[in-house]
Parts: C-alpha cells; structure tokens; sequence
C-alpha cells in the first residue's frame, strides 16, 4: 500500500487529498488531549497552545523526568469514542487538523470533518513502545494540572504510521464495518447453539 | 516470609506483567498474523502489535501505555504473612509507577485528583483467597479501553431475543463483541461468567482471563460454547483494532456460578489483545519459585 507523508500541523490541501483507507506516515508537532482536555477545552477553556491544523492525540503517555528532561515510556491511543460529545465542538472552534486515536469517531464528529476539514487517523491499540520510539522529543506539558496521564503534551513525532479512517468527505471505515457485521450477527443468530449429543 | 525478598517478588511479577505478553496470547497473535491476508490492513496492525510486544520484551518498559488498576489474587494460608504480602503489593506498585513502568491510573473521583502513586480508596485490588499449600499470587493489569466494553446482561433480553438458555447466553456474548468493535483493542479475549449476582458475576468473568487460551474447559457443554463463540465471533469480520479482518477475538473463557432462580446474569469482560496476567509461586521465604 502506497504511504503518504504529512506534516502537522497539516495544511488544509492537504487534509482535502485525504481519503479513509489511506495509510499515511506522520511527522511533525502533536499535542495530546483526552478526556480532562476535552471537557475542559468543549467548556470553553483557552487552548494553551494554538492547534490550528495540529493533531490532537487521544493518548495519556507514560513520561517520567529524566536529569531535568521529560521522557517518553510508553505512548499508544486511548479510546477515541469517549470524546464524541466534545470534539466536533472543538473541531468547530479551534480546527485541528486532524484527530488521532483509536476505534474511530461517531457521526458527529464526522460531520464535524466535512464541515470544518479534518480527519480522523487510526494508530494501532496497545502498540505503545512501537509509537514511543516515533516521538522523538517532548516540548513541553500544559494543563499538568489534570495528572500525568491527562496533561496537554506537545510532542514531536517522525515517520508515524497511521490509517485515514475519517476523512473530509464524511466517509467513515468504522461505520462500514459496523454495518458488515451487523449484518454477520444477524446471520449468526439465525444459528442457535446446540448442546453436543444431547439435542 | 522475608519482607525484602517479597517486595523483590512483587516488583518482578508486577514488572513481568506490565511489560512481557504471555506466552499463550503471542502465539495467538502470529497464529493469527499468518491467517490474515498479505498485504491487508489487519495483517498489517498485526505486524506493529508483534513488533511492539517484541520491543516491550527488549527493553522490560510496558507492553501498552495503559497498565490498568492493579487487580491480585493471592492464595495463602490464613496467617499474617498475608499483611506482608499486601504490603509488598502496594511498595511494588508505587516503585513501579514512580519508574515508568507503572500508569499513574488512580483518580479520586470526590476531588478529581490524580493519586500519583496508584494507591487509593479501594485500589489496589487485592483479593486474599484462603488456601492449603504454596502461596500463589496471581495478578492482572487491565486496561480502561476493555474494561469500558465489559459489559452484563439480564436475561430474557428481548431485544436480543436471548432466553434463559445457552443459546441466549451465546447471543449477548456476540452482542459484547459486536458493540465493542475495535474500540477494546481487538482481538480481544472474553472472559465470561453466566449466573451469579451482579457483583460476583463481573469478578468470576475476569477471573477466567487467567486461563490460558489452550486451556480446554472441564465442561463438554462449556467447551463446546467457547468454541463456538470463539468461530461465530471470528466471522464478524470487525477484526484487528477494528478495521476489518479474520481475527476479531482471541479466546472465549466462560466459568459459571449458581444463580438465583429470579436472577440469569451473562457478565462479559472484554480484555484486550495485551492481556496482562501471570501467576507465581512463591516458597516459604518468599522469592518465585515457579511461574504458573
């Protein structure tokens, strides 16, 4: 599958030539943000940096301090769906570029893409020491107060893979799927389980 | 028990479970890596959990960046060495945590504040099982993401058209799967509890994820139901991470407990593909002696 490189923060021609299935390589300042974010930003809490075209992270790292200097431990997606009730707020007021995570988004935040131009990019669960060693520096923690895991962190990342599974058409991969097998559990309980030997 | 040698002890196990993956559960995975198409979407996030998980085995930092609320059993004679032992548990996960190699995962939900040190109101949770022999300790490190897609029903449930029967019990299990998609990070391994209450119901479900996936149930009808959750499960097509694919769980583990005769609860705990758990034995010192 060919990859496309892109730079965050992305640029809205280029969030336009994405399309779901795409699988891209990702380079360039992040800053993550879960559920304290998310509800402190969707309140109408200044953004403490300015993320015009940037990925927000659905991530909550493990960082520990280091001779003065933050250091990355661990650092896979958290559960994207968590944040369908803030984000296409947020998507509408500070246009993010693209929003990155896990498990995909609801029709909101769909909606919210075509709208406003974004996309939503899927990293693999779970991999966390495979996406740590993409992050190749911390710039900084804002909103420290929301705990470790909760913080804004802005990270730089290099050559991270990552799959368009939203993108700025309001097509959505996770909704396909859904219906798929949707349609096989439908198909499975046409088959009721039998005891062995007994019926 | 010597108390240094147990603190040794439970910082090892603590350690193992946080950043190395069962044998069983990554010999699932590159069974199921070499299942899915070349060149395909599920082969391909397959491949990046089997480098991680390598990576995480290299370097002993975690396996996933979300090491859970610590949850143990510890199996023991009714003395005090069980106080040591709780002790030893929670000097480990504070160790841990401060080291990296442990999420600061404890959040008081009356102040919002994070604890720090993954110690607070109820957590960890230690649960101490009377017990005639070598003491064993058993401990799980599970994620938020699975646990949110745990999940119990009550029976009959009409809209799934599950009776008080097996084959309601296979209906709402699917149904688990179904709504999870890829957002408890598939392949996913459920453990299942049918009948207790609904407090016991939830323990005893995860408390079968510390069977290993080759483990066959002792009940024929229960291992027959595994089985064929196990299939009808993989032909949901939701697959790894959610993205379509052959392999969209791991292994179906159910137990059961006696229920009451108004109540039919099917618990199903989700778990993820990075499963954390081990058991060790430990000697009379208290150093592991074995891993079971």
């Amino acid at each position: 599958m060919a990859v496309k490189h892109i730079l965050s923060p992305l640029e809205p021609s280029v969030i336009a030539t994405l399309n779901a299935g795409d699988m891209v390589s990702l380079t360039g300042r992040i800053a993550t943000g879960r559920d304290r974010v998310h509800t402190y930003l969707a309140s109408g809490g200044k953004p403490p940096v300015d993320l015009t075209g940037l990925v927000i992270y659905h991530c909550g790292p493990v960082v520990i301090k280091e001779n003065d200097r933050w250091k990355i431990i661990a650092a896979g997606p958290t559960t994207s769906m968590r944040e369908e009730p803030y984000e296409a707020q947020i998507i509408a007021g500070l246009h993010p570029g693209a929003i990155m995570g896990k498990g995909g988004m609801g029709e909101d935040t769909s909606k919210a893409c075509a709208t406003y131009g974004c996309v939503y990019l899927q990293v693999t669960g779970g991999a966390a020491q495979y996406l740590a060693q993409r992050i190749t520096r911390v710039e900084g923690v804002y909103l420290a107060e929301f705990g470790q895991p909760e913080a804004m962190w802005i990270l730089n990342v290099e050559n991270l893979p990552a799959l368009v599974t939203m993108d700025s058409k309001g097509r959505s991969l996770h909704s396909l799927i859904r219906e798929e097998s949707f349609k096989q559990l439908q198909a499975a309980y046409a088959h009721p389980f039998m005891k062995e030997g007994h019926d | 028990m010597e108390t240094s040698l147990l603190r040794e002890s439970m910082y090892e196990l603590i350690r193992r479970t946080s950043t190395v993956l069962p044998q069983d559960i990554l010999q699932a995975l590159q069974g199921a890596y070499r299942s899915e198409d070349e060149g395909g979407i599920a082969r391909e996030t397959l491949g990046i959990i089997l480098e991680s998980a390598s990576l995480s085995n290299e370097t002993r930092l975690p396996l996933c960046q979300d090491t859970g609320a610590l949850l143990a059993f510890v199996q023991a004679r009714p003395d005090s060495t069980v106080f040591l032992i709780e002790d030893a548990i929670h000097d480990a996960i504070r160790s841990l945590t401060h080291e990296g190699i442990l999420r600061q995962n404890c959040v008081d939900p009356s102040t919002e504040k994070n604890t720090g040190d993954n110690i607070g109101p109820s957590v960890p949770q230690v649960h101490f099982e009377p017990h005639d022999g070598p003491t064993r300790v058993s401990v799980m490190l599970k994620g938020g993401g699975s646990e949110n897609m745990s999940t119990q029903y009550s029976l009959p449930l009409q809209s799934l058209q599950a009776g008080r029967d097996l084959e309601g019990v296979r209906r709402c299990i699917l149904d688990a799967v179904y709504q999870a998609q890829g957002q408890g990070c598939a392949p996913g391994i459920l453990g299942v509890c049918i009948g207790g209450d609904r407090a016991s119901g939830y323990l005893l479900a995860k408390r079968q994820l510390f069977r290993t996936l080759d483990d066959t149930n002792p009940s024929p009808v229960l291992a027959s139901l595994e089985r064929t959750v196990h299939t009808t499960a993989n032909q949901l097509s939701i697959g790894p991470m959610g993205l379509g694919g052959k392999t969209t769980v791991l292994g179906v583990k159910i137990g059961i407990a006696g229920r009451h005769p108004a109540c039919y609860y099917v618990t199903v705990s989700y778990s993820c593909w990075a499963t954390r758990r081990y058991t060790a034995e430990l000697s009379g010192k208290g150093d592991i002696c074995r891993w079971l």
